[in-house]
């Protein structure tokens, strides 16, 4: 018994070492993975650079709207737009195809702890948003004279990490409810919705107002809004507001993948 | 068990040495839906053997399969692996999991999707070993989506083994691959069983069974319906219920003017049935039968004389 006190302590810091290695070995492969599957890396960020490119930089070369550069303020729509495609195609489209193909029963059978999977999903995919805000931030950068300080940019990348979360819990509750065949369609059926309901692709204050009033349920606005804090451009609401409307979402979504892992676990 | 242990005077080390790798006692396990998977069955693995789980498509065989890899609770009764709960990462960690995968990540290489695996463990099974084992030289940096049927399962294979463990779970393991590396499969799971390793096997292909399986059971209707060694199994679905007992069942099959109740009347025939071309006898004693016969009836010919097939067993034994 004393032998057992004395070696718990070392167990628990073993186990501990050893899931964070196992996590970091899932998270590495989980990203090259993605960067190797084509159909992936090339279209999550694709997309949101030619639609930048276009509809930020190109069709408002310079533009100003009071003291907002246009370029700049679509800048964190199209940064928001391209690490929401991230974590809905990562994690969503990604994780119903390893349920179908019962890669996720192997892999539940296995010693590996459950978490460091979801972990390794989340962390490979915000590490494409950060590739996609970063060659945003490059473009706008070389393209329209946008002036992004270093601590702009630091508050961009630490949304991308912080943002992803709602999304990852989305994917998982879409990946836990539509079949593998309809989930890319089903995802983008959310995706590009959410993206101009949110105000991601036009300016919020621009669309009609009770659209305005309904953005307020959608995560893609609270993580502009706070995207748009970063750059000073302050338009509605408070950082708290944003902040909890973020966190409502992602319980909501956590609670709907609950239910449904749960039931699907019953009935398999 | 304890009772007989006891009796025998075997030590506690030894005793414990019986204890069994893998135990279902009375388990009913009924889902949210209401359908029964499985209706008080039980079933023990031991150290070193390698027991073919067989039975139709539906008897529950997966079901039974899955509660032992902890993916899934007992409504009712009990699952231990190495006297623990299947769901503990310490139980698992002595565990090794094939299963039917359509898909593994396509884009990683196998020596990637290896490692990987590899890593879960404290003590993997040597990298090198483990390529010698499943098969795998030359084809450790292709991608598994540009792998073969065949090469995907060997793959797979790796992966069960990955840990070194001490109970491998193997759901159709050979699917797809030709004969002669269903061979080297084979012999790399006789040699874990050699090595004191458990496998438990489910399988379609009896041969397989057949050729690998120390024991045998079969499972039908959520129940196991009949376990033993191939032998066993084989006489026990061929026969009538008398010779349960019986492992040298042997088929007759010749063209003979002798009235089927003069057959019936030698020691160790079973059942003799008359068809159009020929006679078939069911005998514990076929050579006492032989001779007989032969001495009875001088044109006694097209003699054959053959083993229960497992699939006839199999057939007999899960029928309607």
């Amino acid at each position: 018994m004393p032998i057992a006190a004395f070696a718990l302590p070392a167990t628990q810091s073993n186990t501990l070492a050893r899931n964070l290695r196992i996590f970091l070995t899932e998270a590495r492969y989980e990203f090259v993975r993605l960067l190797r599957t084509r159909a992936f890396s090339l279209s999550v960020i694709g997309f949101p650079v030619v639609f930048y490119l276009f509809f930020g930089l190109i069709m408002n070369r310079g533009e100003q709207i009071g003291s907002v550069l246009v370029a700049k303020y679509m800048l964190a729509g199209y940064a928001v737009f391209g690490m929401v495609g991230a974590a809905l195609f990562g994690i969503g489209v990604g994780l119903s195809s390893e349920i179908a193909a019962g890669w996720m029963e192997l892999k539940r059978a296995s010693p590996m702890p459950p978490a460091a999977y979801l972990l390794a999903k989340c962390c490979s995919a915000a590490a494409f948003g950060v590739v996609i805000v970063s060659l945003l931030t490059v473009l706008g950068i070389t393209m329209s004279h946008v002036s992004i300080t270093l601590s702009e940019y630091a508050g961009m990348l630490g949304l991308t990490l912080a943002g992803v979360i709602p999304f990852a819990c989305m994917g998982m509750a879409i990946a836990l409810l539509v079949p593998y065949n309809s989930a890319p369609g089903v995802t983008n059926m959310i995706y590009l919705p959410i993206s101009f309901l949110g105000g991601l692709w036009i300016p919020i204050m621009m669309l009609p107002h009770f659209l305005q009033k309904f953005a307020v349920l959608l995560p893609t606005y609270h993580l502009e809004q706070l995207m748009l804090r970063t750059f000073g451009y302050v338009s509605t609401g408070t950082a708290i507001s944003h902040w909890l409307g973020l966190l409502g979402f992602t319980l909501i979504m956590l609670g709907i993948a609950t239910i449904a892992f749960r039931r699907s676990e019953q009935n398999s | 068990m304890s009772a007989v242990l006891e009796s025998t005077g075997v030590l506690p080390s030894e005793a414990l040495h019986q204890q069994p790798v893998a135990e279902l006692s009375h388990v009913t396990k009924r889902y949210a839906n209401g359908i029964l998977a499985l209706d008080g069955l039980s079933l023990n693995l031991h150290r070193g053997e390698i027991v073919a789980l067989l039975g139709p498509n539906g008897a529950g065989k997966s079901t039974a399969v899955k509660l032992m890899m902890g993916l899934s609770t007992p409504t009712s009764g009990a699952v231990r692996i190495f006297a623990s709960d299947p769901r503990h990462t310490a139980t698992r960690l002595r565990t090794g999991v094939m299963l039917q995968v359509g898909r593994a990540p396509e884009m990683l290489r196998v020596r990637e999707h290896v490692n990987i695996f590899r890593g879960y463990y404290p003590n993997p099974m040597p990298y090198t070993d483990l390529v010698k084992a499943a098969g795998l030289k030359g084809i450790e940096d292709r991608m598994f989506g540009q792998l073969s049927g065949g090469q995907k399962q060997r793959t797979l294979f790796a992966l069960a083994l990955a840990g070194d463990p001490d109970l491998i779970f193997l759901d159709e393991p050979t699917v797809g691959l030709d004969i002669e590396a269903r061979r080297g499969m084979w012999a790399q799971i006789r040699s874990l069983a050699a090595r004191g390793k458990t496998v438990l096997l489910t399988t379609h292909y009896l041969e397989e069974a057949d050729a690998l399986a120390h024991r045998i059971v079969v499972i039908n209707k959520r129940r196991v319906v009949c376990e033993g060694t191939p032998a066993e199994v084989k006489s026990l679905g061929a026969g009538t219920s008398g010779v349960a007992s019986s492992r040298t069942l042997k088929i007759i099959r010749c063209v003979t003017e002798l009235p089927v109740g003069t057959i019936l009347a030698i020691p160790g025939v079973t059942t003799t049935e008359a068809h159009a071309d020929c006679v078939v006898i069911n005998s514990t004693q076929a050579e006492r039968a032989l001779r007989e016969m032969l001495a009875l009836d001088p044109t006694l010919h097209s003699l054959e004389v053959a083993s229960p097939a497992l699939e006839d067993a199999f057939l007999a034994l899960t029928a309607e």
